[in-house]
C-alpha cells in the first residue's frame, strides 16, 4: 500500500507545481491546496501507516502497544486549519485583486504595472 | 589620561558639536579647538618617557573571543602623527570656526572636522589590525562628508563620490589585506606582528596581503593612478582642504606603509613597487601642477607630488630614505597646511583663487605675505627653513638609493625645481605681480585665520634653525619605530660642502631660470599637457562607474525579471535536482509488490483521487475542477481513517467541505477560464511537474523503508494519561505538550481572518486611490 | 436564492451543532474531537445560517461579533498559561484540579481544557469571520 500512497503523493505534488506555474491567479490557488494535501499526505504516510489503532489510551492502564504514532497527527491537524485560513486568505486576495485590475492573468498585470 | 579615553571624548565632542554651535557664536572654533589642543599638550608631554623607551598600549575587550579588540599602542611614530593631527587639528578648529561664519549649517561643519579628527587619531594609536580599518573606514565616511559640504553643488557631490568610491574600495581591499596579515600570526595584534616580522615573509600569503594592503594605502595617499580624487577633492572648503590634505586623510596610507614597513618592508618586490609608483607620482604630480591656475588645484598636485616622494622613500629603505621621509613628513604638512589656509584667506579676501587674476597684494596684506612666503621657502627647500633639511636628506637618500639611483635622482632633481619654481611663482605672482581691479579692497586677515599659518611656519622656522635640539628629539623615535635597523641621524643645517649642497644650489638656480623664463616654458609645458594628458582620469573613472551601474541594470532586469511562475521554476528545477542527485547516491530502495496487503476499496480511493486530481488539473471548467478537488479532500480523509487518524479524518471532512464552498464563493465573481499558455510552455510545466512529483514520490518510499530511532512520540504515549490526564494523545500534544505551538497557530489563524476582513472591507477605489 | 428546505433545515440544525459542538469540545481530551473539531462545527452551524437566511439576519440574531470571538478565544488561550506562572512553573505547564474522585469515576479540570476552549473560540470566530465577509460580497 506503501507503494501506491507514494505514487498518490507524488501526482499530487505534481498536480501542485504544474498548477503553481500557470498563469491564471485562480490556478495558482488550487496549486496552493494542492501544495496542502500533498504535504499533509506526505507526513501522514512518512510517519509509518498503521491501521486501525488509533492513538487512544485504552483501559485505566492505557495500552499502548501498535498503537499509530499521535504526533504526525497533532501536526497534520494543526496544519489542516492553517491550511484553510491561508486559503481563504489567498482567496481573497484574488477576489480583490481581479476587482482592481480586472485581470486573472499575471502576465498581463506585469504588463500594465 | 590614556590614549582611548582621550579618543572617546573626542567622539563626544564631535557628536554634541552641531548641537552646541548656537549657543557659542562665534567663538565655537576656539572652545572646540580646546580639546584637541589639550590632546597635544598630552602627546607633547609623553615625548621624553617616550625617547627613554616607553611604549603605550592599552586594550579594550570588543570581541575577545576573536582576538578583536580596542587597542592602542602608542610609540615614537604614533605619537609624532599624534601631534601633528592634534597640533594642527586644533589650529584647523579655530581657523574653521571662523571661516565657515558666513555659510549655512556651520555647526554641522565643525562636527563633521572633529569626528574627522577622532577617525585620524584612532588610525595613529591603533595596536590592533581591526580597530586601525574601524577607524581607517571612518575617515573615508567622514571625508565624503566633508568634501561634499557644498552638497547642492553638482560638481561637490561628484568629487565626494568619486573620493569616497576610491578610498571606500581601497578600504575593502585593505580589509583583505590585513585578514591574510593576521592569518599566520593568528592575531590582529600590532604590537605582536611588529615583534615577529619574518612569519609573513615566511608565509605564501606574503604576497597577496602586501598586495591588498598596498591598494589600500595607494588609494588613500592618491598615488599615481589613482591620484585624481585628490586634486577633485578641492572642491571642498579650505579648512578641509588644510586639514585632510597636508596632515592627515592622504598621510594615512603613508602612515599605514610606515607602519608595516618593519613587517612587509625591505623585500624586492616592496621596493620595486614602491619605488616606482612613487617616483612616478612625485614627478606626473609636479609635472601637471605646472600649468595649473587655480592656487588649491596647484597645491593638490604638489601633494600628490610630496605623498609620491614619500613612497618612494619608504621604497627604498635605506637609513638616510628612513630618516628622509619622517623628515620630509613633518615639513610637509607644516607648510602645506599653511599654504591651504592662506589659500582660503586670499579666497575670501579676494574672491578668488585663480593666480592669473591675482597680484600686488602685498601692500594690502604685508604680514600674510612674509608667512606664505616663508612656507613657499620651505616648500622650495631654501635655508633655514626645515624643508631645507628634508630636501637635503632626500637627495641624499635618492644619491644613495641601492637601485636605479640615476633615474630617481633626475626626477627628484626636477621636481625640486618645480617646486622651486612654483613657490617663486606663487609668492611673486600673487604678492607682487601685477594687480588686477579688486572688487573690494582687500586686508589682513583676521587673527583666527592667520594664527593657524603663523604658528605653523614659526615651527617650520624654529625646527630648520634649531634641528638637532627640536627635530631630532621629534622624530629620532618615530624613526626606528618604523626600521628598527636602523637609527637617527642627527640633523644639522650645514653639512660642508658636498654632492647634495651642489646639486641644492642647482636646483635653485635651475628653478630661478625656468622662473625668468617662464613665458618661453610654460606654452611649451601647456601644449604637451594638452596633447597627452588631456584625458582627464575623472571622467575615465565616472564613465567605468557609469558603465558598472547599467552593467548591475541589465542584469538585475535579466534576473528579477518579475514573473513569478519563472522564479518558482528555477526553485523548483534546482531543488528537484539537487535532491535527485542525493537519491542518486542513496542506497537503493527495495519495493515489495505484495498485492495482499493493499486492499482493494482502498486501491480504488487512491485511484478516484488520481483521477479526480487529473480532471482538477485539465478541466476547462472553474465549477468541474472545485468539485474534484472536493473529491481528492473526501478521498484523502478516507485514507486518514483507514490508517488511524480519527480526529484528521473529521477535521478534514469540515475543513474540504468549507474551503470548497469558499472557493465556489470566489471563482462565481471571477471570469471564465481562459487558454493563456501555449502547448510548449505546458509540455515544460509538465516535466518539472514530474521531476518534482517523482522525487516526493522516491522520498516517500525511502522513509517508509528506513529504520528509525524511537519517534519522540512513545514518551507522549507513555505519560500522556500519566501525567497529561488525557487518554486521545493527540489532542494532548495539541493542548498540552505543545500547546505553545499551538497557540501561535491560532494567532497565525486570527491574523489570517483579520486580514481578510480588511481586505474586503476596503473599497477598491480607496485601494487605487492610495 | 431562496431555498425553504434550507430554512427549515439550518433554523433546526442550528441549536443541535451548537450544543454537539460543546459536546465533541468536552469530550475531546479523552475520545475524538477537541478544540479544533468543536469549533469547526459551532463555526459551520452559523455559517449554514448564514446561508439559508442572510448574513445581516445572522448577525442580528447572535449576540456577539465573530471578531470579538476570535479575540476572546486566544485571551483565553493565553490565560491558560497563567496559572503555571502563578505557580512558578514555565509558561503553559499543565495544572490540574481534581473535583470529583473515587474507584470508577474521576472529574478532573486543568488548564489544557481552558486552552482547548480558547481554541474552540478561536476557531470558530475566525470561521465565521471570514465567511460572513466573503457570503456578504
Amino acid at each position: 500500500m506503501l507503494f501506491l500512497l507514494a505514487i498518490l503523493v507524488g501526482i499530487l505534488y505534481g498536480a501542485a507545481v504544474y498548477m503553481l506555474l500557470r498563469r491564471n491567479i485562480f490556478k495558482l490557488i488550487l496549486g496552493l491546496i494542492f501544495l496542502g494535501h500533498a504535504t499533509n499526505l506526505l507526513i501522514f504516510v512518512a510517519g509509518g501507516l498503521t491501521s486501525g489503532q488509533p492513538s487512544f489510551l485504552r483501559g485505566l492502564t492505557g495500552e499502548t502497544a501498535g498503537m499509530a504514532d499521535p504526533l504526525p497527527q497533532a501536526l497534520i491537524l494543526t496544519a489542516i486549519v492553517i491550511g484553510l485560513g491561508v486559503t481563504a486568505f489567498a482567496l481573497t486576495l484574488v477576489y480583490r485583486f481581479y476587482k482592481v485590475t480586472k485581470t486573472v492573468d499575471f502576465d498581463q498585470l506585469s504588463e500594465n504595472e | 589620561m590614556t590614549a582611548g579615553l582621550f579618543i572617546f571624548i573626542l567622539l563626544l565632542v564631535a557628536t554634541v558639536a552641531p548641537f552646541l554651535r548656537r549657543y557659542l557664536g562665534n567663538y565655537a572654533g576656539w572652545i572646540y579647538a580646546i580639546w584637541p589642543f589639550t590632546g597635544f599638550l598630552y602627546y607633547l608631554s609623553l615625548l621624553p618617557s617616550i625617547n627613554d623607551g616607553l611604549i603605550i598600549t592599552e586594550t579594550y575587550a570588543w570581541l575577545p573571543a576573536l582576538g578583536i579588540n580596542f587597542t592602542f599602542y602608542v610609540d615614537g611614530f604614533g605619537m609624532l602623527f599624534s601631534l601633528l593631527v592634534l597640533g594642527i587639528g586644533s589650529f584647523i578648529m579655530v581657523y574653521a570656526g571662523y571661516y565657515m561664519r558666513p555659510y549655512p549649517m556651520k555647526g554641522r561643519f565643525l562636527g563633521y572636522l572633529l569626528l574627522f579628527m577622532t577617525a585620524m587619531q584612532g588610525i595613529v594609536v591603533s595596536g590592533n589590525l581591526l580597530t586601525m580599518f574601524v577607524f581607517w573606514e571612518l575617515t573615508s565616511v567622514s571625508s565624503y562628508l566633508l568634501i561634499g559640504y557644498y552638497h547642492e553643488k553638482p560638481e561637490a557631490r561628484a568629487s565626494a563620490l568619486q573620493a569616497f568610491l576610491i578610498t571606500g574600495l581601497g578600504g575593502l581591499a585593505l580589509l583583505g589585506g590585513f585578514v591574510l596579515l593576521s592569518i599566520p600570526y593568528g592575531s590582529y595584534d600590532i604590537a605582536y606582528i611588529l615583534s615577529e616580522p619574518n612569519i609573513i615573509k615566511d608565509s605564501n600569503l606574503y604576497l597577496p596581503a602586501l598586495i591588498l594592503i598596498l591598494i589600500g594605502a595607494f588609494t588613500k595617499s592618491a598615488q599615481f593612478p589613482f591620484h585624481f580624487w585628490l586634486p577633485g577633492a578641492m572642491t571642498a572648503p579650505s579648512p578641509v582642504s588644510a586639514f585632510l590634505h597636508s596632515a592627515t586623510m592622504v598621510k594615512a596610507g603613508i602612515f599605514l606603509l610606515a607602519r608595516l614597513n618593519p613587517v612587509l618592508g625591505g623585500t624586492e618586490i616592496w621596493t620595486y613597487t614602491l619605488s616606482i609608483t612613487g617616483v612616478t607620482t612625485m614627478f606626473v604630480g609636479a609635472w601637471i601642477s605646472i600649468t595649473q591656475t587655480d592656487l588649491k588645484r596647484i597645491l593638490a598636485y604638489t601633494t600628490v607630488s610630496a605623498l609620491g616622494t614619500l613612497v618612494l622613500l619608504l621604497g627604498t629603505g635605506t637609513e638616510y630614505a628612513v630618516n628622509a621621509a619622517i623628515i620630509f613628513l613633518l615639513v610637509h604638512a607644516l607648510y602645506k597646511g599653511t599654504l591651504f589656509m592662506m589659500a582660503g584667506n586670499i579666497e575670501k579676501k579676494t574672491g578668488t583663487r585663480d593666480i592669473t587674476q591675482l597680484g600686488g597684494l602685498f601692500k594690502y596684506m604685508p604680514f600674510a605675505a612674509v608667512i606664505m612666503i616663508m612656507a613657499l621657502v620651505s616648500m622650495a627647500g631654501v635655508p633655514p627653513m626645515l624643508g631645507f633639511l628634508g630636501k637635503e636628506l632626500i637627495y641624499e637618500a635618492s644619491a644613495a638609493a641601492p637601485k636605479a639611483h640615476y633615474f630617481i635622482l633626475t626626477l627628484g632633481f626636477l621636481t625640486n625645481v618645480i617646486m622651486v619654481f612654483l613657490s617663486l611663482r606663487l609668492a611673486i605672482d600673487i604678492f607682487w605681480g601685477k594687480e588686477p581691479p579688486y572688487s573690494k579692497i582687500p586686508k589682513e586677515p583676521s587673527v583666527s585665520l592667520i594664527i593657524g599659518p603663523f604658528f605653523l611656519v614659526l615651527f617650520s622656522l624654529l625646527l630648520g634653525l634649531f634641528p638637532s635640539y627640536m627635530a631630532n628629539p621629534l622624530t629620532s623615535k618615530a624613526i626606528t619605530a618604523i626600521s628598527p635597523d636602523n637609527d637617527a641621524i642627527v640633523l644639522k643645517l650645514w653639512h660642508g660642502f658636498n654632492l647634495v649642497l651642489g646639486l641644492s644650489v642647482l636646483t635653485i638656480i635651475s628653478g630661478f631660470i625656468t622662473f625668468r623664463f617662464r613665458h618661453l616654458i610654460l606654452p611649451f609645458i601647456d601644449r604637451i599637457n594638452i596633447k597627452y594628458f588631456r584625458r582627464e582620469f575623472t571622467r575615465v573613472f565616472f564613465s567605468v562607474l557609469d558603465a558598472f551601474l547599467g552593467f548591475t541594470k541589465v542584469k538585475t532586469k535579466t534576473l528579477q525579471h518579475g514573473y513569478h511562475r519563472f522564479y518558482l521554476m528555477t526553485i523548483f528545477v534546482f531543488a528537484s535536482i539537487l535532491v535527485w542527485i542525493m537519491i542518486w547516491r542513496a542506497d537503493p530502495v527495495v519495493i515489495e509488490l505484495d498485492f495482499s496487503t493493499m486492499p482493494l476499496n482502498l486501491v480504488a480511493v487512491v485511484i478516484l483521487i488520481i483521477a479526480a486530481t487529473i480532471t482538477t488539473v485539465a478541466s476547462d471548467s472553474r465549477v468541474v475542477s472545485l468539485i474534484s478537488l472536493g473529491v481528492i479532500g473526501f478521498g484523502i480523509t478516507i485514507i486518514f481513517i483507514a490508517y488511524s487518524g480519527v480526529d484528521l479524518a473529521i477535521t478534514m471532512i469540515m475543513v474540504e467541505t468549507l474551503m470548497v464552498i469558499l472557493a465556489m464563493a470566489v471563482v462565481f465573481h471571477l471570469p471564465k477560464y481562459k487558454p493563456f499558455s501555449s502547448t510548449g510552455a505546458r509540455m515544460r510545466d509538465t516535466l518539472v511537474a514530474t521531476m518534482v512529483g517523482s522525487f516526493f514520490m522516491v522520498l516517500v518510499l525511502q522513509a517508509g523503508t528506513s529504520a528509525m530511532e524511537i519517534p519522540i512520540s512513545e514518551f507522549f504515549k507513555e505519560v500522556s494519561y500519566t501525567q497529561a490526564y488525557g487518554r486521545n494523545i493527540v489532542n494532548v500534544i495539541l493542548v498540552d505538550f505543545r500547546a505553545l505551538d499551538t497557540l501561535g497557530e491560532i494567532s497565525v489563524i486570527s491574523i489570517a481572518a483579520l486580514g481578510i476582513y480588511a481586505i474586503l472591507k476596503l473599497k477598491p477605489s480607496k485601494i487605487k486611490e492610495s | 436564492m431562496e431555498s425553504v428546505l434550507l430554512k427549515i433545515a439550518a433554523s433546526h440544525m442550528r441549536p443541535l451543532l451548537i450544543v454537539l459542538s460543546v459536546v465533541v469540545l468536552y469530550r475531546g481530551h479523552n475520545e475524538p474531537g477537541g478544540g479544533f473539531i468543536g469549533g469547526l462545527m459551532l463555526g459551520s452551524a452559523f455559517i449554514l445560517y448564514a446561508m439559508a437566511y442572510g448574513v445581516k439576519k445572522t448577525q442580528k440574531s447572535i449576540f456577539f461579533d465573530p471578531v470579538n470571538l476570535t479575540g476572546l478565544g486566544l485571551l483565553i488561550a493565553l490565560a491558560s498559561g497563567l496559572p503555571a506562572i502563578l505557580m512558578g512553573e514555565i509558561f503553559m505547564t499543565g495544572q490540574w484540579i481534581t473535583l470529583f474522585s473515587n474507584t470508577f469515576f474521576e472529574l478532573k479540570l486543568g488548564t489544557p481544557l481552558l486552552f482547548d476552549v480558547g481554541v474552540y473560540f478561536t476557531v470558530a470566530g475566525m470561521l465565521m469571520l471570514v465567511m460572513f465577509s466573503i457570503l456578504e460580497e
